[in-house]
């Protein structure tokens, strides 16, 4: 029998995380990253931002779109640097860059949401 | 069997032609390929210019404006507009993909995969104008 690996439940992570990023991630990319430096829309203050991040149901949301979102980047960009570049043999080293780099800001995430004041 | 074969993961023994390190340049859908998996390195770019953006909230006004002045700096404007087209290149693979990735029977039918990739859309569409109106009004 073949050997039980974690690799299903990554794919798994992988889509639940692909679905949120592409239902979520491109309007809040373009209102913060163009819309709001552009001075195309008011910006929202920062009193508004400090309510909205106040709000348990944002954090959550933020936790899991950020975390979500990390853990498919990881294992995509595994695959990237797999096929793209034919550096399977560095298997080891890629794959603790990649979960790794996400599990830290996931943490870091974690840390600055629930100290929000 | 008595003896167990060995499974070289990655490393398989048999022949194999040598493929080149730029293989994705040989044609455009292997270029396309290759751009949309390199869509992930941007999505971890969104969640680090986001991340800043809450500390920043976190640590009081004057941390604020000096978010929002670094980000409608050229190069992070620049750098945003990269951003944008993958995951929006991201978000349109996906979606059009789920219909080969999720086969829904109803009523003992298949439901058309046109169906799921509109559906698929539609959610997309919602989930923008509701964060959009937070957001603006």
């Amino acid at each position: 029998m073949a050997k039980r690996t974690i690799e299903p439940l990554l794919w798994t992570l992988f889509s639940a995380g692909g679905v949120v990023a592409a239902l979520f991630i491109p309007i809040q990319l373009l209102l913060f990253g163009i819309v709001f430096p552009l001075g195309w829309a008011e910006t929202p203050s920062h009193e508004r931002m400090l309510g909205l991040l106040g709000h348990p149901l944002t954090r959550i949301y933020l936790f899991v779109l950020c975390s979500m979102a990390l853990l498919h980047a990881a294992h995509r960009f595994r695959f990237t640097l797999y096929d793209g570049l034919q550096i399977k043999h560095l298997n080891e080293l890629i794959n603790l860059f990649c979960y790794g780099g996400a599990l830290v800001l996931s943490i870091w995430t974690l840390v600055l949401l629930w100290h929000m004041p | 069997m008595s003896e167990t074969p060995i499974y070289t993961e990655y490393h398989p023994r048999w022949y194999r032609r040598r493929v080149s390190t730029y293989w994705w340049l040989e044609r455009t859908s292997y270029l396309l390929f290759i751009l949309r998996e390199l869509s992930s390195a941007f999505i971890a770019w969104f969640v680090v210019f986001t991340l800043l953006g809450i500390r920043a909230v976190k640590l009081g006004p004057a941390a604020y404006q000096a978010y929002l002045a670094w980000a409608a700096s050229p190069f992070l404007i620049i750098l945003n507009l990269i951003t944008l087209f993958f995951v929006v290149l991201h978000a349109t693979t996906w979606f059009n993909l789920a219909p080969k990735a999720m086969v829904l029977h109803w009523r003992g039918r298949k439901v058309p995969g046109e169906w799921i990739s509109y559906a698929n859309y539609g959610a997309w569409a919602v989930a923008s104008i509701v964060i959009a109106l937070i957001l603006l009004l």
